[in-house]
């Protein structure tokens, strides 16, 4: 049931992503150029998405998950540097690139050889993550001893 | 363009049920780069079940309905490098960050994140000022 579930969230989320032109570099670009031509698409995708989901949030007040017996608990770090550092290392490559995980997933099957690059890359990058981040905490503490 | 726009708002809501379905049925978020990387670093074998029938499904369904929906092409840059240096950006960014477009905006925003609204205010600013320089200034894409 629960794969079943997993099988068509994804499948609505893939549907919308296309539909949408979210697999349309161009039509993100154009979106945060702000100092070109302008294409509010965005903005409508983001709209439409938040319906749905803010009346799935209220549901989750007074209901338990179909599979489930409990709701995810919030993230209660609040806003940290890894937040927003890693958002805006995400915002430089979304801008460069126009594709976020899930259009980059979405588009993998008709993007060509760009989208199995960027595919590719995103993964390293993820896996690599924990790493460099064990890595700079280390050279973080170094820098403390020493100093 | 007034017509991408009422695409753009179709597809939206289909992405939010997406959201809600996973929520309500499974009672989980539903973050692309979560789920993605999770197929790779999962200790729980039932949750890397669900996110690989998750991406799977992410992949085949839109490959399948590409031409009958007449979806244009990408437009992404055959720059290979452009591309490589995008995609380590993000896979980096979303991990340090834990999520990305639609775990932190769609998911977050719709349940008044304060996590989530700080994080998809920094990455539309920095993907507007990424834009900026590299579409304005440096003429990479």
């Amino acid at each position: 049931m629960r794969i079943l579930i997993s099988l068509v969230s994804g499948a609505l989320f893939g549907l919308g992503l296309i539909i949408s032109g979210m697999t349309d570099t161009k039509k993100v670009q154009g979106w945060l150029d702000i100092f070109g031509e302008w294409d509010p698409t965005l903005a409508f995708v983001m709209g439409g998405a938040m319906l749905p989901m803010a009346i799935a949030w209220k549901a989750t007040r007074v209901r338990t998950p179909l599979t489930a017996d409990k709701f995810p608990a919030t993230n209660t770090a609040g806003i940290d540097r890894d937040l927003i550092i890693g958002s805006v290392f995400f915002g430089i490559g979304w801008g460069l690139a126009g594709l976020c995980p899930g259009p980059a997933i979405a588009s993998l099957s008709f993007g060509g050889s760009s989208g199995v690059v960027f595919a590719s890359a995103m993964i390293i990058g993820m896996l690599s993550t924990r790493r460099l981040q064990t890595f700079f905490s280390k050279t973080e503490n170094t820098t403390k001893t020493l100093t | 363009m007034p017509m991408d726009w009422i695409y753009g708002l179709v597809g939206g809501v289909l992405i939010g049920c997406a959201g809600a379905f996973l929520l309500l049925g499974n009672g989980r978020v539903m973050g692309a780069s979560g789920l993605v990387f999770g197929m790779f670093e999962t200790i729980d074998r039932r949750i890397w079940i669900e996110n690989l029938a998750f991406v799977s499904s992410l992949f085949i369904v839109p490959m399948l309905f590409v031409r009958p929906l007449n979806i244009g092409p990408t437009h992404a840059s055959e720059n290979v490098i452009v591309v490589a240096i995008a995609g380590l950006a993000v896979g980096f960014g979303t991990r340090l960050a834990n999520g990305c477009t639609s775990g932190h905006g769609v998911c977050g925003i719709s349940r008044f994140s304060l996590r989530g609204i700080a994080a998809t205010m920094a990455y539309i600013l920095a993907g507007a000022v990424s834009v900026v320089v590299f579409k304005h200034f440096l003429g990479a894409i």
